[in-house]
């Protein structure tokens, strides 16, 4: 009763429009230079990992990675830690300001980053964090702390009040209530919540190129420049893509059902 | 319950506003700084008044006419992924399995455009799309299309969309297939007893309840096409000559490209303004939403 007719079809057909062209880089990556420019070949004849071994052992390809992981795990430790607090407040308290502030943040998850980054580029230059990963973790805070903060205060609002009122009247201090028996209830929302800031911190390219040149230089960065200079490599190229699509492989197993929850800031 | 009036919050409260105020109050107060004067370089700055908004909100000056033009070309870029990718959404939330192992392998590979980093999505599409060794571009030309992105505009601007829909479609389904899962069965069966049409069902069973997560899926889906920015900029770089050249892509050139301070900055102040403006119509409509769910739940 649910379904409708063709439903197999659409389906199908959807899956595989949104996995060809994942596979065409995986099959790239795989390939020699030579076998791609040359022959249109469906899956790679010579199949070869020199494209992955030279990202591993360069350590100007492999840098980039670390370099990204950097900026992204202190983001998502920043923002979760901030969240925390406020997405509590927001569920429970009614204070002054308070629906304008938080109207105020989902405006800040909806800013361009265009818009923010020249004045980054200045702001973290005066006060010396330039080319840091703490300039792009600092920077990110600026979509994904509002971005935490909606899907906790959704996580939070689900633990009844109850549960608050019996643990201060148990004795209770506000912070003993909060790490020991907010936090471990609502694990899943922090968890999904962390998820959600690494992603978007993980594929955001603009801030994290304008905020950094040599030192702290994310692997966004690395792939476009070395296209621009090295003439193509597809190959490598490829591998280097399909190298950052694995760190959401490998989690979206775990959180597949909040998928939905985590991109509509906890409002489903 | 109602919650209770505590000013104390603001305690909790104040990390929060303090990060983001940093982020986000402090950055911008350069942008009205830089605004409202102009250079010559060498640090030197002079007032300038309003001088650079007058410039860029009218469209037979240079600043003002590529302002109007990435404009219309970014509303009409987003109006198209709109139409594109909701109804398809839906369609594919409506084809999902009910359940067992199916259900999560579709999720898995829904997700995964959504987990890809943008310029990786513009990577994955400028390969793709490109005839000599890309599969899409190849098969377009030996079937006889003249496809070429890199030269031909209405090429470009097809990619874009594509690639686009190929990224951003699965929100829409995810987010009407957890709409769709909080149906009760009774609502079918009772349906089914009045023997209504598939059409019927979808207009008075389904629809209504995807209103509230077609209302994100619409907002979220406009605020980000409307700064896209990465993507195109990879496959494209705005080109050929101007023809994908959105907003973002605009303001970056000259911020960043000729580092016409003034100019880019008062085009930053109106390209916010007018995202805090839709944000905030959004918002009310969603709040309204919610308390009409409230009152609903009241009554019942």
């Amino acid at each position: 009763m649910h379904s409708i007719p063709g439903r197999r079809i659409i389906l199908s057909a959807f899956l595989v429009f949104l996995l060809l062209p994942i596979y065409w880089l995986v099959n790239m990556s795989f390939k020699t230079n030579t076998e791609i420019v040359t022959t249109m070949t469906l899956w790679p004849h010579q199949p070869t990992i020199a494209n992955y071994m030279r990202i591993f052992t360069d350590e100007s390809w492999y840098s980039g990675y670390i370099n990204s992981l950097k900026y992204v795990i202190i983001n998502t430790i920043l923002s979760i830690s901030f969240a925390l607090p406020a997405a509590y407040a927001f569920s429970r308290y009614r204070f002054l300001g308070d629906k304008h502030l938080f109207f105020w943040l989902l405006s800040n998850r909806m800013a361009p980053p265009a818009v923010y980054a020249l004045p980054f580029f200045n702001l973290y230059s005066a006060i010396n964090l330039f080319d840091t990963p703490w300039a792009v973790a600092l920077a990110h805070c600026l979509f994904n702390v509002p971005l935490a903060v909606w899907i906790l205060e959704g996580f939070v609002s689900s633990v009844p009040r109850e549960i608050d009122e019996t643990a201060f009247l148990d004795g209770y201090s506000f912070p003993r209530f909060f790490i020991k028996i907010l936090v471990p209830l609502i694990a899943s929302g922090i968890g999904v919540a962390a998820f959600f800031c690494f992603m978007f911190s993980w594929v955001e390219l603009l801030l994290a190129r304008t905020l950094t040149s040599v030192e702290a230089k994310p692997i966004s960065a690395v792939m476009t420049r070395t296209v621009s200079a090295a003439g193509m490599d597809w190959g490598l190229l490829a591998a280097a893509g399909v190298l950052t699509i694995i760190p959401g492989a490998l989690v979206i197993w775990f959180v597949r059902n909040y998928i939905a929850r985590g991109f509509a800031l906890g409002r489903v | 319950m109602d919650k209770t009036v505590n000013q104390k919050a603001w305690f909790l409260v104040l990390p929060v506003f303090l990060i983001v105020a940093f982020s986000a109050i402090l950055p911008l107060m350069t942008v009205v700084n830089y605004s409202v004067q102009d250079t010559f370089g060498n640090n030197q700055f002079f007032w300038n008044g309003l001088g650079w908004f007058k410039e860029l909100l009218d469209p037979s000056t240079d600043l003002g006419g590529r302002f109007f033009a990435s404009l219309w070309r970014n509303l009409l870029f987003s109006a198209i992924i709109l139409a594109i990718e909701v109804p398809l959404g839906i369609v594919v939330a409506l084809s999902m399995p009910r359940e067992g192992w199916r259900v999560a392998a579709c999720l898995v590979v829904l997700a995964l455009p959504l987990l890809i980093p943008w310029n990786v999505v513009g990577t994955i599409w400028q390969i793709f799309g490109r005839a000599d060794i890309g599969l899409l571009g190849y098969v377009l030309n030996s079937l006889g299309f003249d496809y070429n992105y890199v030269s031909d505009d209405f090429d470009a601007w097809a990619t874009v969309v594509v690639m686009d829909v190929w990224h951003w479609t699965s929100l829409v389904t995810l987010l009407c297939y957890a709409g769709l899962k909080s149906i009760p069965d009774a609502y079918y069966q009772a349906a089914q007893i009045d023997g209504a049409s598939r059409w019927a069902v979808f207009k008075a069973i389904q629809l209504p309840k995807l209103n509230r997560v077609l209302l994100i899926a619409v907002l979220l889906r406009f605020m980000d096409s409307f700064m896209i920015y990465t993507e195109p900029f990879v496959v494209t770089g705005g080109g050929p000559g101007n023809s994908t050249t959105f907003v973002s892509i605009e303001l970056v050139k000259i911020a960043l490209g000729q580092f016409d301070l003034g100019k880019a900055a008062a085009l930053s102040l109106v390209y916010n303004l007018i995202i805090i403006i839709v944000c905030w119509v959004f918002y009310t409509v969603m709040v309204n939403a919610g308390a009409d769910r409230q009152a609903d739940k009241g009554a019942a």
